[in-house]
């Protein structure tokens, strides 16, 4: 019996007996002189276990009495958590070596909150998904502060960790208040309780959830640590935030509604369409008065968790699916973006104004013209990919009566366009100033590269990722 | 043969990719390469596209040469010609030569200006072929990239403003488009746009209550509200056109030809392929309103044109003018409104190309668009004169020149509907040839007194050469109408039955006063 279980989590605990050798071996070695190897042996152990759970894994499993699910939601998930993260972390080492910031815990720390991220979005049972809420959020707010001698990262890191820490505890409340009126905390056992007429402190309970729940994946209002999080970390971890925890958390918030509350729907979609709504404006009016590409980033990240949630609150296969495509986009559109912006430096100095890429196109014409793909993805201008994510959130809105939403949708993503398109104004119409350094590293302009041809490419059948997106979402949603 | 749709809609994408990764350096021969590159290539997609036209057979209402593939999300790549978009597709590759020979002189950043001009020919193309409504929308989405850095990298002074706000404007406009596919997807469960013109599909048209406003016409009313949304702002009609002027005044010559002869046609098209047939409840509802949007925007932008100072942002007020009697014909609903729509379009795409390049010729030798700083031009510029005088004439509606025909079939259909509007639309024919005739008399006549336009040359060869098509076309199509009216008759034909059959049994309800 154990023995099964064991095999279903083989993965995560494969992944944290790696991390901690791994910590073990550097401390008693050659500690930092090894952590440029340590990036890469990590970054590749994701991507062999990415291409390991997406091909072998089959069929819906539950282990340790349903407190962990093995699915094809949850391998979506994984898939793509375990992809970006070794792909921030391949952009991250030079940075980071060059800046003296590359330490063996980095690589290791990132490890950990994967581990966290995967159980995350395997979670039966709410004890589950708090342990590996926990792990992960630990993880990051130690990364968040990794420029120990700077005010600003230790400040992130702070600040991370004050608001982490207030979010989980809403998030506990609403727990509490869940078993308490449930009776189990398994997943299994607050559907079947929920099933006709919850009571009162059920959705109290649900309110708490989805409120802490909307902190993680930084939605409005929950979402006032994003942009000082993102200016204040290193970049590279900045990079990270805005990728796989996002999809984590977004994962796991559409584990929570759907396996514990999928047969009350109608209780928990207008919260989640409100704080859709919510997002979608603030990013997109919040970001307008940005010169900071960092918060830029951040808020824009904001207005694209609006769009998720918008297919989350559809609270259907097609909401679910249409979510996991918008996501996977997203983190797509992060990963070059970030990879552009890691790439941004004057004299070998980052940079992070939005100014210095004043007519930079006239400069690196490719990498402007990439940059410009980007940015009219993420604005959802077609024919790029970043257009097709909004097409299929807005239909599923649509199919479950909330056209208000698809509606307030698309105004909101006009605004947002604004933003995006400053950057290509600074990039192609501005006057000269300046110069950015000429040189880029070759993995970070790989991967600019890859994520933009990725964005005009895809729009011939998104990489034949719908198939599998409806697969996931049809073993969540009940 | 089969292919040859798609074939002619991405050879221009496929020349700006050779440009993009072949072409390299930026000097006096690199620049040449360019410019032939582009224009070989707009070139081979005209004589593609004739193809089309010479197998093209009119009797057919139905589409031809349909392409169809699957695509994601249970959308479908579709391609196809009818009656009506195949004169817009043969316009587009048409003009594209012409364009690429009027910006022979143009030495800044050449080569992407070339790529910006081939994708956006491509895009245009697909927005004429596309039998997909998010295929639709993607190739008429996609243009205002190209457009926007037409206009914000090469435009004038105040590019920046107006590139922006061409983009913004019309963005919201398609948005609000795209719920309504969103919501056709829906509800009829196709986004085939040969399916949802079938006389079997329709839309749900009972009054429904959103916001305490009973609606009329119902989710058809609604639908139509959204699509007109983007094509109005296309078009654009008053009073959703300002941002026209901004950006014809600051894109560049070519970006202006393109902009006024082709991309404001994809306004028209949309009314034509989806508000009418796809929403005739909606249609009928929301007629009158059109009628009168163009009639006020028919004699109110005549009047601002008469006092504009800027020679481009008189002719793109006259722009906005034309295209009032293109709605007003489109909205006549009867075979000579949409007869004379459709030719009013087609002649506006050759004489209003033909304008902004003769504005371009004097610019490019006097850097400014003021008209004071001009006059007198005929005593230097003999042959410019001529030109000039040619197209201010058809712009007019002279009869003999293609403006007459159009202007004069849609007013002849929309008398049968309306009389009023159709009287005061008649009088924009007079303001017409107010300040077409007087910007004239300001720039060309009279004696040459400037000293800055006393050295001033006449028009080159190659200047010259670009005017002879348009020149013969405006004549051909205006003695000779037929050559468009046999090709979209038989479809227009197709869709005014199909609308009156759908009207039919839908009278307007009063809304019952409630207690």
């Amino acid at each position: 019996m154990i023995s099964a279980d064991i095999q279903i989590v083989m993965p995560e605990i494969l992944l944290a007996i790696y991390a901690m050798l791994a910590l073990l071996a550097a401390v008693y070695t050659n500690k930092d002189k090894s952590a440029s190897l340590l990036t890469w042996v990590t970054s590749g152990l994701f991507v062999l276990m990415g291409l390991w759970i997406g091909i072998n894994g089959q069929g819906t499993q539950t282990a340790f009495d349903g407190m962990f699910n093995d699915d094809g939601f949850s391998r979506f998930a994984k898939v793509a958590i375990l992809l970006s993260a070794a792909a921030v972390l391949m952009m991250s080492e030079a940075y980071m070596k060059r800046r003296g910031l590359l330490r063996f815990e980095y690589p290791i720390l990132v490890a950990l909150s994967v581990v966290g991220m995967m159980v995350m979005v395997s979670a039966g049972d709410l004890m589950a998904l708090y342990m590996g809420l926990e792990l992960q959020s630990l993880s990051l707010y130690v990364v968040a502060s990794l420029r120990r001698d700077s005010v600003k990262s230790t400040e992130a890191g702070l600040k991370y960790f004050v608001l982490g820490a207030l979010s989980s505890g809403l998030l506990l409340y609403g727990a509490s208040l869940t078993y308490g009126f449930a009776g189990t905390t398994l997943f299994s056992g607050i559907i079947e309780a929920s099933a006709h007429h919850p009571s009162l402190g059920l959705l109290f309970g649900i309110v708490f959830l989805v409120s802490g729940l909307a902190f993680k994946v930084s939605a409005a209002p929950f979402h006032m640590w994003t942009p000082d999080v993102y200016e204040g970390s290193p970049t590279p971890v900045t990079a990270f935030f805005a990728t796989a925890p996002k999809f984590a958390a977004m994962a796991m918030f559409a584990r929570v509604v759907h396996d514990a509350f999928g047969h009350i729907v109608s209780d928990w979609q207008q919260i989640v369409a409100l704080l859709a709504v919510v997002s979608m404006f603030l990013g997109a009016v919040a970001a307008i008065g940005q010169k900071d590409i960092k918060r830029l980033m951040a808020y824009s990240s904001i207005a694209h968790m609006g769009f998720a949630l918008m297919g989350l609150a559809a609270g259907t296969v097609l909401g679910v699916q249409a979510m996991l495509i918008y996501m996977a986009i997203y983190v797509t559109m992060n990963i070059g973006a970030f990879a552009f912006i890691l790439g941004m430096e004057r004299d070998g100095r980052p940079v992070t104004s939005i100014e210095s890429l004043k007519m930079y196109s006239k400069r690196q014409p490719l990498r402007a013209l990439a940059l410009l793909v980007l940015m009219f993805s993420l604005a959802g201008v077609p024919p790029m990919v970043g257009f097709f994510g909004k097409f299929y959130v807005l239909r599923a809105a649509f199919d479950a009566g909330l056209a208000w939403l698809a509606v307030a949708g698309v105004i909101a993503s006009v605004i947002g366009a604004f933003y995006y398109l400053r950057i290509v104004y600074y990039m192609y119409f501005g006057e000269e100033t300046e110069q950015l350094d000429g040189k880029m590293n070759p993995v970070l302009w790989g991967f600019l590269m890859a994520a933009s041809l990725a964005m005009l490419i895809g729009v011939i059948n998104l990489f034949g990722i719908e198939p599998i997106a409806q697969a996931a979402a049809e073993a969540l949603v009940h | 043969m089969s292919n040859i749709l798609s074939l002619t809609t991405f050879i221009p994408l496929g020349g700006a990719i050779i440009l993009a990764l072949l072409l390299r350096g930026d000097d006096a021969a690199a620049q040449r390469n360019a410019k032939w590159v582009a224009m070989s290539t707009s070139l081979v997609t005209f004589v593609v596209s004739l193809f089309i036209l010479s197998n093209f057979d009119p009797s057919d209402t139905g589409f031809q040469f349909v392409e169809e593939r699957t695509w994601l999300a249970g959308l479908q790549y579709k391609m196809g010609v009818d009656g009506i978009s195949i004169l817009f597709v043969m316009l587009t590759t048409f003009l594209m030569p012409l364009v690429f020979a009027s910006c022979w002189n143009v030495t800044t950043r050449v080569k992407e200006y070339m790529i910006a001009f081939l994708l956006l020919e491509t895009l245009m193309l697909g927005v004429f072929m596309a039998l997909d409504l998010v295929l639709f929308y993607l190739f008429f989405e996609a243009g205002l990239i190209p457009m926007f850095l037409i206009i914000g990298i090469w435009g004038g002074k105040n590019r920046i403003y107006a590139s922006f706000k061409f983009f913004l404007y019309t963005f919201l406009g398609s948005v609000l488009m795209l719920v309504a596919m969103v919501a056709m997807f829906y509800h009829a469960g196709t986004t085939d746009i040969a399916l949802l013109l079938s006389p079997e599909v329709s839309f749900a048209s009972d009054p429904i209550t959103v916001l305490g406003l009973n609606i009329m016409g119902g989710a058809q009313t609604l639908m139509w509200i959204a699509f007109f949304a983007s094509f109005a702002v296309k078009m654009p009609m008053w009073p959703v056109h300002t941002w026209l002027p901004d950006a014809h005044v600051q894109a560049p010559t070519a970006g202006s030809v393109v902009l006024a002869a082709i991309l404001l046609k994809m306004g028209g098209y949309g009314f034509l392929r989806f508000s009418l047939p796809m929403f005739p409840i909606g249609s009928e509802v929301m007629g009158p309103l059109v009628l009168w949007l163009s009639a006020i925007a028919i004699v109110y932008t005549s009047l601002v044109a008469l006092v504009q100072e800027d020679m481009k942002k008189l002719i793109a007020y006259s722009s906005v003018a034309h295209m009032g009697y293109v709605t007003m014909g489109i909205f006549a609903v009867n075979q000579q409104g949409i007869d004379g729509a459709i030719f009013q379009m087609i002649s506006h795409g050759f004489i209003s190309g033909a304008l902004f390049l003769c504005v371009g010729v004097i610019y490019d030798r006097m850097h400014t668009r003021e008209i004071d700083a001009y006059g007198g031009l005929v005593n230097r510029m003999p042959a410019y004169a001529l030109i000039f005088m040619f197209f201010t004439m058809a712009n007019v509606g002279l009869p003999g020149t293609s403006g007459f025909i159009g202007e004069f079939l849609v007013l002849v259909g929309i008398f049968q509907v309306n009389t009023w509007v159709a009287a005061i639309a008649t009088t924009g024919v007079i303001f017409s040839a107010a300040y077409a005739l007087w910007l004239y008399r300001r720039v060309v006549m009279g004696d040459l007194i400037k000293e800055s336009l006393k050295s001033i040359t006449d028009m080159t060869k190659r200047e010259k050469l670009i005017f002879v098509p348009l020149v013969t076309m405006t004549l051909l199509l205006g003695v000779y109408p037929a050559l468009v009216l046999d090709i979209i008759g038989p479809s227009v034909e197709a869709l005014v039955e199909n609308y009156e059959t759908a009207v039919a049994g839908f009278a307007p309800v009063t809304p019952v006063a409630s207690h």
